[in-house]
């Protein structure tokens, strides 16, 4: 399984805005099938991370492969489903319906002068159905809850049959019942539907709970491998300084 | 056959009207999702300077108002794109800036104040046949770059870094949007001038919005409102002999509250 070419390959990558590094010296891979967690304090460059491997920035040192490929000239960018935090929280008043926003999707999939043709709406509607939100179809994004706006994103990122699914802190702004059917939603499309998924997270105590891999970033690589190995004390301390003590959940 | 079509200018405001119509709310919607709507009153006053330098230089002042829109646009665009400024800044330089170069333009040529009147509120008897060609013609590409780009300004509408992560030429479409708002709010002077254009790029769709349909329908429903606001306004001022410019956007505004208050809750 491990023999075959990664999905995602980080070589010694360093990455710095305006003279300040944000990344340094950062290097792993992702295989097909990972279940990722990226963890670590705001402004280690979780985020920054991310945005390397779309292709959204460019590494001041280092190489990104994706696919085999730099990200920024990936052509088959619709193989990567994103899902950032931010359309998620900002689009509570825009005029679109479920199915027009989860159809956005597949637009990286089509040429500039040509429309959606039956096997995009079949992809829209698996996506849609998978996501559990059908039967909003035809509902303003805007009136719905944050969990389920949330489903929507992800409808819209597995509209475009991707092989990773990368998330920026999707449970932001979603309550806890909903997100405990969320977690199982993404184990079983990691499972069944066979996905790669990288779900950045502040939240290391949900995140060590759920994904299968854990990488701790805080401006270079503080930990990568089983999050039970991982996350222990010293990690912590080394990830969000002196003074932090890992709370056991209550059902352990 | 009605009164008010035995003229031919009232036939030529009709035809440009309608054209003006249908452009205005189909790139207003794209500005008001995307919280810029106030591009379109910045544009329309850097038109006004436009204006008053094709009015001192004896061209046709729609040629030298779109230009100036057009080439602002560009400018906003970059300056927007380069993060330097925050955009609302941008827009309240260019908007003052241009009206000072527009007043002093026309303060070295004296004697057009009451020209200036008509593209300051509109004034539909001095839409000349010429005038007609070149708005029709330009709301129609304004009308097929909306048809034909409808999917990518959808996507960029929603989520810029989205479209980048795509693989969407953003700024390409964003350069796209506010060239073809310059047009449209060039080609709106004559009709309901300077100061009111805003008002027909934003108020049709903010009335649809309440509706609180999706997407396409609301772009439909805003073009809707915008031509009943636009021939309603044409035949009230007609009829009551009130300011076309104002009389449309008036209308529009009346259909505002009505759709307000229809589509209140409890």
């Amino acid at each position: 399984m491990q023999s075959v070419d990664p999905f995602i390959e980080l070589n010694n990558i360093g990455f710095k805005y305006d003279n300040t590094p944000v990344l340094e010296k950062l290097s792993f891979t992702v295989h097909e099938g990972e279940y990722l967690g990226i963890i670590g304090p705001n402004g280690g460059g979780k985020t920054t991370l991310i945005k390397l491997i779309l292709g959204l920035l460019v590494p001041t040192e280092g190489t990104v492969r994706v696919f085999g490929k730099d990200p920024v000239f990936l052509k088959e960018k619709y193989r990567i489903g994103y899902v950032p935090q931010k359309a998620v929280q900002d689009n509570k008043n825009f005029p679109a319906t479920v199915f027009e926003v989860v159809r956005s999707g597949r637009v990286p999939r089509l040429g500039l002068f040509s429309g959606f043709s039956k096997k995009d709406i079949d992809a829209v509607e698996w996506a849609m159905e998978v996501s559990g939100i059908e039967r909003y179809r035809n509902t303003l994004i805007g009136k719905l809850s944050g969990g389920e706006r949330q489903r929507v994103f992800i409808a819209r990122a597995l509209a475009s049959d991707p092989d990773i699914l990368v998330l920026d802190e999707p449970t932001v702004g979603v309550d806890i019942g909903a997100q405990k059917k969320f977690y199982e939603f993404l184990a079983k499309l990691n499972t069944d539907h066979l996905l790669t998924i990288l779900f950045v997270s502040h939240d290391v105590d949900m995140v060590s709970k759920e994904v299968k891999t854990v990488l701790c970033v805080n401006h270079n690589l503080v930990c990568y491998g089983m999050p039970q190995d991982l996350l222990k004390e010293d990690v912590l301390q080394k990830l969000y300084g002196e003074g932090v003590v890992k709370v056991n959940h209550k059902e352990q | 056959m009605i009164e008010i079509f035995q003229y031919d200018f009232m036939i030529r405001a009709f035809e440009a009207g309608i054209a003006v119509a249908i452009a205005a709310p189909l790139i207003g919607m794209f500005l008001v999702v995307k919280r810029y709507s106030l591009l379109s009153d910045t544009l329309a006053h850097i038109s006004l300077a436009g204006v008053a330098t094709g009015l001192f230089f004896q061209f046709n002042p729609i040629f030298s108002a779109i230009l100036f829109s057009v080439g602002a646009s560009f400018i906003i665009e970059w300056l927007r794109h380069s993060r330097r400024i925050f955009s609302e800044s941008v827009l309240a330089i260019f908007l003052s800036g241009s009206l000072a170069l527009a007043v002093v333009i026309l303060s070295l040529a004296k004697g057009f104040n009451a020209n200036l009147f008509s593209y300051l509120f509109g004034s539909i008897s001095t839409v000349s046949p010429s005038d007609v060609i070149v708005i029709l013609a330009l709301a129609v590409v304004v009308f097929l770059s909306i048809v034909i780009f409808y999917k990518e300004l959808f996507l960029v509408s929603l989520d810029e870094e989205l479209t980048q992560a795509s693989g969407l030429p953003v700024r390409r479409l964003n350069f796209m949007m506010v060239t073809l708002a310059a047009v449209t709010v060039a080609l709106s002077i004559r009709i309901v001038g300077v100061l009111l254009i805003g008002a027909l790029m934003v108020i049709p769709v903010v009335s649809a919005m309440q509706y609180g349909k999706g997407f396409r329908s609301t772009l439909f429903l805003s073009v809707l409102i915008s031509l009943f606001s636009v021939v309603g306004g044409l035949f009230s001022s007609y009829y009551l002999n009130i300011a076309s410019g104002g009389t449309i956007v008036l209308v529009a505004l009346i259909i505002f509250l009505g759709s307000v208050i229809f589509t209140k809750k409890e």
